[in-house]
């Protein structure tokens, strides 16, 4: 016997592109031009390192490298000729060459954070939210503590407390100072993530899918990272897009007090903080040593804060109406 | 309510006391100590004598002799740093000019951040949305030195309408506390700005506005109150973070508040006043969280708490 189906009939349905993250990302022009000036910026700042942060073949500096000095151009305004398009400081170093270098260890600052307060927050936030009990009150408590300890004074106690077994241990003064900055930086801000994706957890563990998985007989490893962490994809990645800004701030703070990057190397921040006076004194000001560093850290941040703003609206059906 | 409000009160003294101890640890784990001065290198008998002076020589003396000396009378003892100064004495000359910095800042970005993000919900999409957005983002965006030092040298140095480097007047107040507020002003309208949308676009507004209520009775009464609950969750730690001061104004406007001890302590490992700022600071977190969840309830009844 043979099983006679009915004839399928061809529904002429219209080419409806599916409805998915990316293309919502796409339509959002926070994000797009955001995230475009992002890329920009990362791409020219990283990809210029060859000319801006490493020696010749033969031993000499290029004329854009960070630390290349020469007095007989010593706070030079900006001009047309190629390494002075942004002036040079009071050692006659290309403001150029520094806040390109100083641009990708800013970024990287920002990333690193944000890559540890993922991890650190996620994995705090999904214990305390998936096993509740006491070690979640144990967990949130902590966080609640941490939260009530100024904040300031965790990055500078975790950054003098560490610089020096940091320094022993990689053998470098440079890695061991770039290293216990963003330690310091990253740790204090995993506290909101955790928070955040805690509540988040609780109400996904309530729902049917996760029972049905326990039921299942799935390891706790398993419901993790195939159900709980695609679910909470969206919370994340705002969050984290919102850490890299304050990073970036904070390390500028931190240049401030003088215990940020350690000099000679550059950061958007510490070439701010350092153009300070010059740039504000009535005098004869050097503008360009704040103006600078200024604008290409306001429009980087800015555009952060846009890509974060967007992906919020994207991820978060509640504040639909919010889109501009 | 009273019960909520006693249960939490009561819990105080333990998360105080856990502040205290881990604090602690990590002025103890900080390399150096107060008393090793470059410039001037103490002879190792008299650093001994004054380590011991200080009950500083062991970290179990330390903790067996200033807590209880905390509970028993209030007095976090002897700067080590400012050898002449009690801690009591620091906090007592700072907190009170950072808190009437703080109270005005604070007070200037609820009532700047609350009125810009209803403004831009209302005319969303519009020149005053898209400018104050903008405005609040570029706020966000620069560091506070840059910005509070933009200020003292606009309006205090080049145009000359405040004073320069002075604590004491009224017209003093108010370039330091424009710079403390700029942030959390930016935040508040952001915040605002949200639940505002989210908030006249709920059915009880369309009611109100065709029982014939004016569009800003609506708006400042009726929707407000709903909006601005996320605002009061940020007010809290703001606040908090306001009264203590900031470093940054207060290095560039030369303010003698609480914020340049938070950097100072710490630099100087000076461990009696860490404890005694990180106290007063984590004793104001708790209590405005506390406020803000009673406000909460307050603002709506429909929140329970506890």
């Amino acid at each position: 016997m043979t099983m006679t189906s009915p004839l399928p009939i061809p529904l002429p349905l219209a080419e409806v592109p599916p409805d998915t993250v990316w293309r919502r990302m796409r339509q959002s022009g926070r994000i797009v031009i955001g995230g475009g000036i992002l890329l920009v910026m990362l791409l020219v700042c990283v990809g210029s390192l060859p000319w801006t942060a490493f020696e010749n073949a033969d031993g000499s500096l290029p004329a854009m490298h960070y630390d290349r000095q020469d007095p007989t151009q010593a706070v030079q305004p900006p001009s047309a000729a190629m390494p002075l398009w942004f002036g040079t400081d009071k050692l006659g170093r290309s403001l150029l060459g520094r806040c390109l270098v100083g641009g990708a260890i800013s970024l990287f600052i920002g990333l690193a954070a944000a890559a540890i307060s993922v991890v650190v927050g996620v994995t705090v936030g999904l214990i305390a939210g998936y096993r509740g009990g006491w070690i979640d009150a144990l967990l949130m408590r902590s966080v609640d503590v941490l939260f009530a300890l100024p904040y300031v004074l965790m990055v500078i106690l975790i950054k003098v407390g560490f610089e020096d077994h940091f320094a022993r241990w990689f053998g470098d003064r440079y890695v061991a100072n770039l290293v216990v900055l963003f330690v310091a930086i990253g740790s204090v801000s995993w506290l909101t993530m955790a928070r955040v994706i805690r509540g988040q957890v609780l109400s996904l563990r309530a729902q049917p899918f996760i029972e049905a998985c326990r039921a299942g007989g799935l390891r706790e490893w398993r419901i993790f990272t195939r159900h709980l962490l695609p679910n909470l994809v969206g919370p994340i990645t705002v969050y984290a897009t919102l850490i890299v800004p304050q990073a970036i701030l904070q390390e500028s703070f931190l240049s401030f007090l003088g215990i940020g990057i350690q000099a000679p190397l550059p950061t958007w921040g510490s070439l701010a903080s350092d153009g300070l006076l010059p740039a504000l004194n009535p005098i004869d000001p050097d503008w360009w040593l704040l103006l600078f560093p200024c604008v290409l850290l306001a429009v980087t941040l800015l555009s952060l804060n846009f890509v974060g703003d967007g992906l919020r609206d994207l991820f978060d059906p509640k504040r639909e109406a919010a889109k501009i | 309510m009273m019960r909520f409000i006693c249960y939490r009160l009561l819990q105080f003294p333990l998360i105080l006391a856990i502040i205290y101890v881990v604090t602690f640890a990590l002025a103890w784990l900080a390399p150096g100590n107060p008393l090793d001065d470059p410039d001037r290198p103490l002879d190792p008998a008299a650093k001994a004598q004054l380590l011991e002076q200080f009950h500083a020589d062991s970290p179990w003396k330390f903790l067996a002799y200033y807590p209880w000396r905390l509970i028993t009378t209030g007095d976090f003892g002897p700067s080590m740093a400012y050898l002449e100064w009690d801690v009591n004495e620091i906090l007592g000359a700072s907190l009170p000019v950072s808190i009437t910095l703080g109270m005005f800042a604070i007070t200037l970005a609820t009532l700047l951040g609350v009125g810009i993000g209803t403004m831009a919900a209302v005319r969303r999409g519009g020149a005053f949305d898209w400018f104050s957005l903008t405005v609040a983002l570029v706020g966000i965006s620069l560091p506070s030195f840059v910005v509070a030092s933009m200020l003292l040298s606009i309006f205090a140095v080049w145009l000359g309408w405040f004073p320069v480097g002075q604590w004491g007047s009224l017209r003093d107040l108010v370039l330091p506390g424009v710079s403390l507020a700029l942030l959390p002003m930016a935040y508040i309208a952001r915040l605002t700005r949200v639940s505002m949308i989210d908030t006249l676009s709920s059915d009880y507004v369309r009611t109100a506005r065709a029982k014939g209520l004016t569009r800003s009775t609506v708006i400042w009464k009726h929707c407000l109150r709903n909006a601005v609950l996320p605002v009061l969750s940020y007010l809290g730690p703001a606040a908090a973070m306001a009264l203590t001061g900031s470093f940054v104004v207060e290095e560039v406007f030369n303010v003698p508040g609480l914020g340049q001890h938070f950097v100072n302590s710490v630099a100087n490992r000076d461990r009696t006043l860490i404890l005694g700022v990180v106290m007063v600071y984590g004793t104001l977190v708790l209590l405005f969280n506390l406020l803000v969840d009673v406000a909460y309830a307050w603002i709506d009844p429909r929140i329970e708490v506890g």
